[in-house]
């Protein structure tokens, strides 16, 4: 059981990645990593709404929109299939959720409300959780299973981010050609990190 | 063309291409820019999806854009935008069943597509319905050409193709090119993407960023 929930986070988190394999959540990844702060700010308010995100959408799934899934509220209702809602079930949720996590935070966790401040109302935008919750529907992921897999693609998420955001420090004193400052390194530098990240696809859990 | 659209209808519809490129200079929608172009064919069905619902949704966004209370307008939008995007998704469930799985979970990700909200909320919110909807379409058209621009060379550098007729022969069907697999993967899309931006900023040197 451990091996299978292990297999599951390192697959979602390195083999793959949700901002290098599959390149989700990449307009802020590309406009939040100048800086490693920052970097790490937008990090954790990924991980923490994803994996809030994900196991919500995971229970509304199943226990609302997918066909049959109803029958516990009226046997009548249990041939309804209301699958086609999922985009838009999920990304109300999604939108509420960061709304709820700024309130509760700005009420409870001043600090950390701070310090991920401005980043919170950009998520509701991020491909990388509407992305999350539309991978764990296709895959059918039980609800341990999502958790496990929500986890782990926020992590990767982030640590692709902070690594990016390291590498973007250090390049602030380099000479690069005109056109390709800024934006056009910054897609290079990705592919190079992707690249990198292509060396875990070996791994056989 | 010219009859019905004035020169600065025109321009909004124009300049989104090279001026102003929301790929390219706005940084917007690369998510599924680089995800779906491993095939061109992927590539044309998921612009001339985006491009309608952009048009779309700026229209209806421009139509009600004095009724939408200020404080919830991001979930309205929102809103608009998965409803648009759920009859696409269906569309073309029904019609190009094989590229729909194909796309699978980036359809629905047209939903977070910076360049939908971004039109929505930098253009549409402030302008009367048909500017936005030509907003909304040459911005998508814009984000079509970078598409079909990657699509071109990822295919045909990934696997001798070009709309699945077989250009360059591979080797190992016995012809000559050696297929780069790298091209197929990740990092191939995103180094054809610095290309580009970089061809696009060489000949257009007021793109540059100063850091």
């Amino acid at each position: 059981m451990f091996e299978h929930y292990a297999g599951l986070f390192i697959k979602s988190a390195f083999i793959e990645n949700m901002a290098l394999a599959f390149f989700l959540g990449m307009c802020s990844f590309m406009a939040v990593s100048r800086k490693v702060e920052t970097a790490i700010g937008l990090g954790t308010a990924v991980i923490f709404v994803l994996t809030l995100a994900v196991v919500i959408s995971n229970l509304i799934f199943n226990f609302l929109l997918r066909e049959g899934a109803m029958a516990w509220i009226h046997p009548s209702l249990a041939n309804v299939d209301l699958g086609f809602l999922s985009f838009l079930a999920y990304i109300g949720s999604i939108a509420a959720l960061v709304q709820l996590v700024e309130m509760f935070l700005d009420r409870f966790v001043p600090t950390l409300y701070s310090a991920l401040g401005i980043f919170l109302p950009l998520i509701a935008v991020n491909c990388a959780i509407l992305g999350a919750a539309l991978f764990m529907e296709q895959r059918d992921y039980a609800f341990s299973d999502a958790f496990v897999f929500a986890i782990g693609s926020g992590i990767g998420w982030a640590l692709a981010i902070i690594g990016m955001a390291s590498i973007r420090e250090k390049l602030r004193y380099s000479n690069v050609p005109p056109g390709l400052r800024g934006l056009g390194l910054a897609f290079i530098l990705t592919g190079l990190m992707a690249l990198g990240f292509l060396a875990f696809s070996g791994i056989q859990l | 063309m010219s009859a019905i659209l004035g020169k600065k209808e025109r321009a909004i519809l124009i300049d989104p291409l090279f001026n102003n490129n929301p790929i390219a200079l706005q940084v917007l929608g690369i998510c599924s820019a680089l995800a779906v172009t491993t095939k061109l064919d992927k590539a044309i069905v998921m612009a001339i999806s985006l491009t309608l619902v952009t048009g779309f949704s700026s229209l209806s966004i421009s139509l009600i854009r004095n009724l939408i209370p200020t404080n919830v307008r991001i979930i309205i939008q929102l809103t608009i935008i998965a409803s648009l995007v759920i009859i696409a998704d269906q569309i073309l469930k029904a019609f190009v069943p094989t590229i729909s799985k194909q796309l699978s979970v980036f359809v629905g990700l047209i939903i977070t597509n910076c360049i939908v909200m971004g039109r929505a909320e930098a253009f549409a919110m402030q302008n009367p319905p048909l500017e936005s909807f030509l907003d909304g379409i040459g911005n998508g058209l814009g984000y079509s050409m970078i598409l079909i621009i990657l699509g071109v060379f990822r295919e045909l550098l990934g696997s001798g193709k070009i709309l699945g007729y077989t250009l360059f022969r591979t080797v190992n069907e016995g012809g000559w090119y050696y297929p780069n697999g790298m091209f197929l993967m990740a990092p191939g899309a995103l180094f054809t993407i610095a290309i580009l931006i970089w061809l696009l900023r060489t000949w257009k040197p007021e793109q540059q960023e100063k850091e």
